[in-house]
């Protein structure tokens, strides 16, 4: 009895007494989940593009935030690493299309998944044995101080982290629909075959869309690395970008936004409301669960395509 | 010369039908079983036995779970530790709650209880697929593991959260678990357990329920049209191979390492065995226990070829480089044969058919 009051009057009764607390929990949630959503937005990308199931991408954010920080802790300066660990991040690019998807281009996609989750292995053993195992701690100027708005306390760090978000959505979106390249992207995403009849290297492309991914990674890791400090549990957040990523759909960008949003913010009011209840540390399964649920509703995901099966 | 059928007729419906319908396959299965039954036990030291063979055993029979539910029936899972973990706390519950019952029934009991669990987390396959279902039973192993460590009821309260095999015997003197188990009983206990599973799983897959597994594989909306049930076919699977994972995790934890706790099952272990059946071959009995040798053995040969050549590096690069090597490996060995080690088996088979006058 207890235990079902704790799980079914208690949060509520709690959430009604103390409105402004549920709404600073809520906004923290919602920027947390900006930054899940600039890792799932990687998977996304590739997804799209090329239809691999990229494990890889955790490692990657990983692997582009050491370079960075390494690069900046031999004194090199911030504008130059992010450019170097971008170049870096191509380079890879070039490496993984010419190594990995050339020879497995017509596989079953669980095999490229395979393949990526190979390739994870590989870049955290060559990512740490380039730039060490430790913490490397990574401070490019962000404040960090709580500001108060309206009332609500919020972190400044996580709004800085929002911004950068949605001015990275918003390049990438100009990218997308403006440049001839985003045009052939998106023709590559719609139709493989037919991309290539008109003319679209398709090899080119999925160097370009690694590219872009890793770049996106890279900002995920800078910004990540800047609140957690740079080191290999960062990896591991690709995990929690997954239940983002069948929340919003594998194939839709907004659908990435959106999904990490509703993750972050509802993993830290079941974490703060119902995780008294339950022990603690609910944070690690609840997107699952709620991501399980919803797709029982509906299948392809929020902004997912609906699939459309013919035999 | 070896490998040729010409000359064995079949006279009776049974003898078309037979598991091993070739003559020289059945002699290798019959050697391969001397060799695991009588050589091994009488040559391999203890160091082989308890941390090569049962580990390969156990993974083997794991991925023989998994095989069933992702190379037979098509549902790719990633929670293989999660029900891994149901098995070894369900065997550590009733062996605790019910002292007198024999360890045997204790396991297949834990395989059953198990099997209700990969039902239950087995449901949304029923409406959702390919890399979607493969992120939500990620959903069970977060979810069980999270349970097992939370709720102390299910290590009895242990302050370590680690639960210790109780020592139980067969035939009434022959412990297979504890402390003081022997490691040759050990061994043919798991030994005997796996071979009557694998047996069994041949069987299963070659008859009604695993046609309709690979129909359901190959195209589930065709295969609804012809008859097949889809919830019915798809919670079998899942049931048989959570059955399956089920029993690989009880033997893990209580004959191979004797005391485990939940974080042994957790993410790693089910990429590992997701591994083992790529590897193996999709699709394959065989396949599962090539697989499970070939991610046993890289590691442990990962670890001495270094020391081998008289290298002298740091442990933190050696875990890089190795780390590095595993994951290069999977890489080419994807690129190298898709279809896994089974498929290099089937091809090295037809060519020795051939040999020597491949005309």
């Amino acid at each position: 009895m207890d235990f079902l009051y704790a799980i079914a009057v208690a949060p509520f009764s709690s959430m009604w007494e103390n409105p402004s607390f549920l709404l600073e929990v809520i906004i923290g949630g919602l920027l947390t989940g900006v930054m899940y959503s600039l890792v799932a937005l990687g998977f996304v990308l590739i997804y799209k593009a090329s239809g691999v199931f990229n494990f890889a991408q955790g490692t990657m954010v990983l692997f582009a935030a050491l370079t960075f920080v390494g690069l900046l802790e031999r004194g090199v300066p911030l504008w130059a690493s992010f450019l170097i660990a971008t170049v870096v991040m191509t380079a890879m690019a070039f490496a993984i299309e010419r190594v990995v998807l050339r020879p497995l281009v017509n596989q079953e996609q669980i095999i490229l998944f395979m393949a990526t989750i190979g390739l994870t292995f590989f870049l955290d053993g060559f990512g740490q044995l380039v730039w060490g195992g430790d913490v490397h701690p990574l401070d490019i100027g962000i404040p960090k101080e709580p500001l108060i708005i309206g009332g609500v306390l919020i972190n400044a760090f996580d709004l800085v982290a929002a911004i950068v978000c949605g001015s990275l959505v918003a390049v990438l979106a100009l990218f997308f629909q403006k440049t001839a390249v985003g045009r052939a992207l998106r023709a590559v995403a719609d139709d493989h075959q037919a991309a290539l009849s008109v003319g679209i290297p398709l090899k080119t492309i999925w160097v370009i869309v690694w590219a872009v991914a890793g770049v996106v990674g890279l900002v995920a890791g800078i910004m990540w690395g800047s609140s957690l400090g740079v080191q290999f549990s960062i990896s591991l957040v690709a995990l929690k970008a997954l239940p983002v990523l069948i929340l919003g759909g594998f194939t839709s960008v907004p659908g990435a936004i959106v999904g990490g949003l509703i993750v972050g913010a509802g993993e830290k009011v079941a974490e703060v409301f119902w995780g008294p209840a339950t022990g603690g540390a609910i944070e690690d399964w609840f997107a699952y669960v709620l991501a399980l649920v919803f797709l029982l509703f509906r299948p392809q995901g929020l902004f997912g395509e609906r699939i459309i099966e013919r035999v | 010369m070896l490998y040729r059928e010409a000359g064995q007729f079949k006279t009776s419906y049974a003898a078309d039908q037979a598991v091993f319908p070739i003559r020289q396959d059945r002699f290798f299965i019959a050697a391969a079983l001397a060799i695991a039954y009588i050589v091994i036990p009488a040559v391999a030291s203890e160091y082989w036995l308890l941390t090569i063979m049962i580990p390969f055993l156990v993974f083997a029979l794991a991925a023989l779970g998994l095989n069933i539910l992702t190379g037979y029936a098509g549902q790719v899972s990633l929670g293989t530790g999660g029900f891994m973990a149901v098995g070894a706390f369900a065997t550590y519950k009733l062996a605790t709650a019910f002292p007198g019952l024999n360890i045997v029934f204790i396991f297949l009991l834990a395989g059953v209880i198990t099997a209700l669990v990969g039902i239950l987390f087995g449901f949304p396959s029923l409406r959702i697929k390919g890399f979607y279902l493969a992120v939500a039973t990620l959903a069970s192993q977060f979810f069980l593991i999270w349970m097992f460590n939370k709720f102390p009821w299910f290590n009895n309260y242990s302050p370590s959260g680690v639960i210790s095999a109780p020592p139980r015997a067969v035939f009434g003197r022959f412990f297979v678990t504890g402390a003081e188990a022997d490691p040759v009983d050990k061994y043919l206990f798991v030994l005997t357990f796996v071979a009557a599973l694998a047996f069994s799983a041949k069987n299963l897959v070659r008859g009604r329920v695993g046609r309709s597994w690979m129909a359901i594989r190959d195209m589930d909306i065709a295969a609804e049209i012809i008859g097949i049930r889809p919830l019915r076919t798809k919670l079998l699977a899942f049931a048989v191979s959570s059955f399956y994972c089920g029993i690989a995790g009880a033997f893990w934890a209580f004959i191979y390492t004797g005391g485990v706790e939940a974080l042994a099952f957790d993410i790693d272990r089910s990429f590992q065995i997701l591994f083992m059946i790529i590897i193996g071959g999709l699709g394959s009995i065989l396949g599962s226990f090539l697989g499970a040798a070939f991610i046993v053995l890289l590691p442990i040969f990962l670890d001495n070829a270094p020391r081998t050549i008289g290298l002298d590096i740091h442990v933190n690069t050696v875990t890089n480089l190795q780390s590095m090597t595993f994951g290069a490996l999977i890489i080419i060995f994807l690129v190298v044969e898709p279809r896994g080690l089974a498929r290099l088996w089937q091809i090295g088979k037809e060519k020795l058919r051939m040999w020597p006058f491949p005309y």
